[in-house]
């Protein structure tokens, strides 16, 4: 994908978002550290120029819930969540850049419910690579992105990575 | 950045792993504040607690820790163990090592006794004092709330400890790393208290405490071990009391913000005046509860770079 493409795919999910949702009230946007949480950032800024009202806005860090941590680093770096409001209740999206075995989503559902009750959580991706391992799926998907296991999805963004761009790239 | 296997002392920890440390000791602070204070980072591992010499807030603090992230908890007291009816440490080690333990927390009142142990097990080993060595959670638990309070960092800080510097791994665990971390430590006592190796570098030492205390950025009081001390260290309590007793107007010529820290337990008006204790100055709580983030921060360290 390049940046338009990308660019019309938050569009297209931001709208898909207050549709499912009956509009903005009530809802708010997690991104998942760590390209999630720009994402958020543009899809909380997309539905606050369609709607008028831009939902509250969290960061999340789901090292300390993942069963795969010597997978994925020999010493997982460990950041911050900040959720500056009460999740109880409310209508909350999950946001990242890519899914793939689900565990990255099965971890950021234990997080998040640890910060309280949400009434609805919802998933929203960039990019469904396929290859689920846990029963998982997304409520929104920018680009479903057929793949083996081989090779490897890069989402690029310019808070980032200082471009924009999604690659599929063979593991080295 | 390479995980260490151990925390035997300060020493063998680099600047960017104790940095990586405080940055993940943040994190575990975050949790201790939710509603639901546990995490599911360490489950499966089991921790043991190898206390042959009493504690209370050091052992707790570690369990503590430990449950916070979903660890297992094997606890180990020597009273009442079969080190008492003559079973030696290995033997004990090697019983402890049958339950499978990733990581052992060992206080012991002989020096050096953490390192052997971490010769005769594959777990991790996490020193919680040997003797008048070392005690390296408190000095990581100390820095870090230093820090909390001056984020700009120990480059160009004072740190005074006060009181029975001689008995103390307390003291030597904080003048290694404070040091290491850039700052200037003045050791503080009576001369029978105050043991001349430990000068050198950024340590110096004195026998008057208002002026290790001038323009200190924190100043730390120390419990007088009576339990380890001789006969004939002290002339009087109330000697003591008089000369190095942290109060109020020892604290006025320090730095305006300076902290009074104290690493407990502590007894009021003998080595620092209950006022002070009390005062908008003193850190000793958050000393305390910072000791459970460090320690969640040491375990998550050590046990996730195992696995």
């Amino acid at each position: 994908m390049n940046a338009g493409e990308m660019a019309r795919a938050l569009t297209r999910i931001a709208h898909e978002i207050i549709e499912r949702n009956k509009g903005a009230e009530n809802l708010a946007l997690v991104g998942i550290h760590t390209r999630g949480v720009p994402l958020a950032e543009r899809l909380a800024a997309l539905i606050g120029r369609f709607e008028g009202v831009t939902p509250p806005l969290g960061k999340l860090d789901i090292t300390l819930y993942r069963d795969d941590l010597s997978e994925i680093a020999l010493q997982p770096v460990v950041r911050k969540t900040e959720v500056p409001f009460d999740v109880q209740g409310l209508r909350v999206v999950l946001c990242d850049d890519v899914l793939y075995t689900g565990r990255t989503a099965r971890a950021a559902l234990g997080a998040l419910i640890d910060l309280g009750r949400p009434a609805v959580i919802q998933y929203a991706v960039l990019v469904d690579r396929g290859h689920r391992e846990l029963p998982i799926r997304a409520d929104f998907v920018g680009k479903n992105v057929p793949t083996s296991r081989s090779e490897v999805i890069k989402v690029k963004l310019h808070e980032t990575d200082n471009t924009e761009a999604v690659e599929l790239l063979e593991w080295a | 950045m390479t995980t260490p296997k151990h925390l035997l002392d300060t020493q063998d920890w680099t600047v960017e792993n104790i940095e990586a440390l405080f940055n993940t000791a943040d994190v575990m602070a975050q949790v201790l504040e939710r509603t639901i204070k546990k995490v599911p980072a360490l489950q499966g591992f089991t921790v043991g607690t190898l206390f042959f010499e009493p504690s209370t807030r050091t052992r707790l603090s570690f369990e503590r820790a430990a449950r916070a992230q979903s660890a297992d908890v094997v606890s180990f007291a020597a009273g009442g163990s079969s080190l008492a009816k003559g079973e030696s440490l290995k033997d004990t080690l090697k019983t402890l090592d049958a339950m499978q333990a990733d990581l052992y927390v060992v206080r012991h009142a002989v020096a050096g006794v953490p390192h052997q142990l971490a010769r005769w097990t594959d777990a991790a080993i996490v020193n919680a004092g040997d003797g008048r060595r070392a005690h390296p959670t408190q000095a990581l638990l100390d820095a870090y709330t230093f820090r909390q309070r001056f984020p700009d960092g120990f480059a160009g800080k004072k740190l005074a400890i006060v009181g029975d510097i001689m008995h103390s791994r307390v003291a030597r665990s904080n003048a290694e790393l404070w040091t290491k971390l850039g700052a200037q430590v003045t050791l503080c006592g009576p001369r029978t208290l105050l043991p001349p190796e430990l000068a050198g570098g950024r340590v110096s030492l004195t026998t008057d405490l208002c002026e290790a205390a001038e323009g200190a950025h924190a100043v730390m009081a120390l419990r007088l071990q009576s339990e380890r001390m001789g006969r004939g260290l002290l002339p009087s309590l109330a000697e003591y009391r008089a000369r190095y007793c942290l109060t109020e107007e020892v604290m006025a010529g320090a730095h305006p913000d300076a902290l009074v820290m104290h690493p407990g337990p502590l007894n009021r008006d003998v080595e620092i005046s209950g006022a002070l204790a009390d005062g908008p100055q003193s850190v000793i709580e958050a000393q305390v509860k910072n000791g459970v983030s460090v320690r969640m921060a040491v375990l998550y360290t050590l046990l996730v770079g195992r696995r």
